[in-house]
């Protein structure tokens, strides 16, 4: 298991600098410097800004400044928000964000993994027909189009909930936008658990717990539930890279102070140094959590450690 | 009874597939022919029509947005720009999915593994944030969101077509073709591309959701497609703000992009269906 685990570790590593490298390459590929206002300033004052934020330096020794900076979790200053370095801005905004992540990607697991078996039990009936039409709207809608809508019926129309961050309190604001941010992946999930728990219930192994008289519930709960769950699991990784990026939207629709809409912020007030840091954050989030989904692959999997 | 059960199951599959593509098509024909024959442009504003509700009179028949735009034929060139990012996304999957796919199982061995390697790498990548990097490091171009969106499009299909080429490589047809003498590309190309047309065709039609999904998400941030030009995304983002008093602004361009997406969506689940229980027979 140690070997399996150092073996992953290592595959994780190239793919994370690889994304550092491409993002900082591109970042300093843009045209223009990040201070060139049409104010005109005297070269002694420019040079000393550049000095100062070793933009003289060549490109290898500033890309190798930056990577020991993100090694310490620093990812230098904002040039739009001037008093304050990425670190600081994306340690305001990360709780938030991750706060809202966590609630959805839990509510996602639980609703979908749920209604995924009932319809899988219930395979061509027309609860299983009805539920998966339901994932396959939950599927096809955006998350743009569907945050509006919810906050149209539930704050605009009914008014139990608040329509913006600011307008509420406590669970009562985080409610939609997790609704919002779960619903496609409850249907993604859903969708997944029923392909594969229908899969796992046609094994040789089932047919033979059956045939010793073991009820449906028995069944699911001890024999079927932990292979069906493997397809599920690895679609972790991807889940978590579908609910930051969904969080983006979402943060923006509901004013919610988080990383998403500081992402955006930053990007259309062309922050470089904030854009990358925020690219470089996300880019460690996905790939730290598609090792751990290897990981646990291979707890629950003893045939995957051995390859 | 078992019979009669397949053949019901087989003729709605075929059913779900007919209709959703009959549907996309006339959505097609209806966005190209819709904005020759209205009156309207999708430029021309008009100040004593500011936010009108739909309207057959003066033939607004979707309103007119908060500039009296008619929202028909915007809404409509919107779909348009969908279509076309649809198009887009299936030939560059296609082209460098299949080839890439294809090559790197039929090689095998190192070949293969250093090609799967980048794949997987690129695919733990976060590709979205890249883009919006891009758009922001580059100016907003509507090209730079194709090419985006292509590179993102191709790894599904590459991971597919390698895995039915590795299967493929084993026929005999193929064996007898490397014992002619007829070259790698050229088997590649001949001998096992055309057998790869069914999984292609159910993959590419899966994948144009997410590319539709992704031009219309960097539109709705303002990052996508620039004004005066318009698409589905960019629609409903102007649409949001206004849902209170103008509830058509959202309401039109948010339940066309969803019609769209689920009628891929059911095509490539239909289509799958389809080939799936042809290939168990």
């Amino acid at each position: 298991m140690l070997r399996y685990a150092l073996r992953r570790l290592l595959g994780a590593v190239p793919t994370l600098f690889l994304v550092i490298v491409l993002a900082f390459l591109l970042v300093h590929a843009a045209p223009g410097g990040p201070f060139d206002d049409q104010r005109v300033l005297p070269p002694e004052i420019e040079a000393n800004i550049a000095a100062a934020y070793h933009l003289d330096e060549p490109l290898v020794m500033q890309f190798l400044r930056y990577i020991g900076g993100v090694l310490r979790g620093d990812f230098g200053p904002s040039f739009s928000y001037r008093d304050y370095t990425v670190s600081e801005l994306i340690g305001r905004s990360f709780p938030i964000s991750l706060q809202l992540g966590a609630l959805a990607t839990l509510l996602a697991a639980i609703v979908g993994v749920g209604t995924g078996v009932v319809a899988a039990l219930r395979q061509n009936s027309a609860l299983d027909k009805v539920v998966m039409g339901f994932a396959m709207t939950g599927i096809s809608i955006p998350v743009f189009v569907i945050a509006p809508l919810l906050v149209l019926l539930f704050a605009v129309k009914l008014q139990w909930l608040p329509a913006s961050w600011t307008g509420g309190q406590g669970a009562s604001r985080l409610l939609l936008p997790v609704i919002s941010l779960a619903l496609p992946q409850i249907a993604y999930v859903a969708r997944l658990t029923r392909a594969s728990l229908i899969d796992v219930l046609s094994s040789d192994f089932i047919r033979t717990a059956r045939a010793q008289g073991l009820g449906t519930v028995a069944i699911i709960r001890y024999h079927a539930l932990k292979p069906a769950m493997l397809p599920v699991l690895s679609y972790l990784g991807p889940a978590v890279a579908a609910v930051l990026t969904g969080s983006v939207v979402v943060e923006e629709i509901f004013g919610i102070p988080g990383l998403g809409q500081l992402f955006v912020r930053g990007s259309l007030n062309r922050d470089y140094t904030l854009v990358l840091g925020v690219v470089v954050f996300y880019a460690s989030l996905i790939v730290l959590f598609n090792l751990v989904v290897d990981l646990l692959y291979g707890v629950i999997d003893p045939r995957i450690r051995q390859r | 009874m078992s019979m009669f059960s397949r053949a019901f199951a087989h003729m709605r599959t075929s059913r779900t597939v007919m209709f959703s593509g009959g549907l996309l098509v006339a959505i097609a024909i209806i966005a190209i022919i819709g904005p020759w024959i209205s009156p309207h442009s999708y430029l021309t504003t008009d100040f004593d029509n500011l936010v009108h509700a739909p309207t057959l009179r003066s033939m607004n028949v979707f309103g007119t947005d908060d500039l009296g735009r008619d929202l028909f034929v915007r809404t409509m060139l919107g779909v348009q720009v969908t279509l076309v990012v649809a198009i887009v996304a299936s030939v560059v999957s296609l082209v460098i999915g299949v080839l890439y796919g294809a090559t790197a199982g039929y090689i095998g061995g190192r070949v293969d593994a250093v090609m799967m390697r980048l794949v997987d790498t690129l695919y733990a990548t976060p590709f979205i944030f890249f883009v919006i990097l891009l758009l922001v490091v580059f100016e907003r171009n509507f090209l730079l969101i194709f090419v985006a969106i292509g590179a993102i499009n191709w790894l599904d299909m590459a991971r597919i077509v390698r895995g039915q080429t590795l299967s493929l490589r084993e026929r005999e047809f193929v064996e007898s073709a490397k014992l002619i003498g007829v070259s790698t590309p050229r088997i590649i190309l001949r001998h096992i591309a055309p057998n790869l047309i069914g999984v292609v065709i159910v993959y590419v039609t899966l994948t144009i959701p997410q590319a539709i999904l992704i031009e219309s998400f960097l539109s709705f941030l303002g990052l996508g497609i620039q004004e005066p030009q318009t698409s589905l995304g960019k629609l409903v983002s102007t649409g949001v703000p206004k849902m209170g008093n103008a509830l058509w602004m959202l309401l039109i361009p948010a339940t066309l992009l969803a019609t769209i997406l689920l009628c891929f969506n059911f095509l490539g689940d239909g289509l799958r269906d389809l080939f799936d229980s042809r290939q168990s027979r």
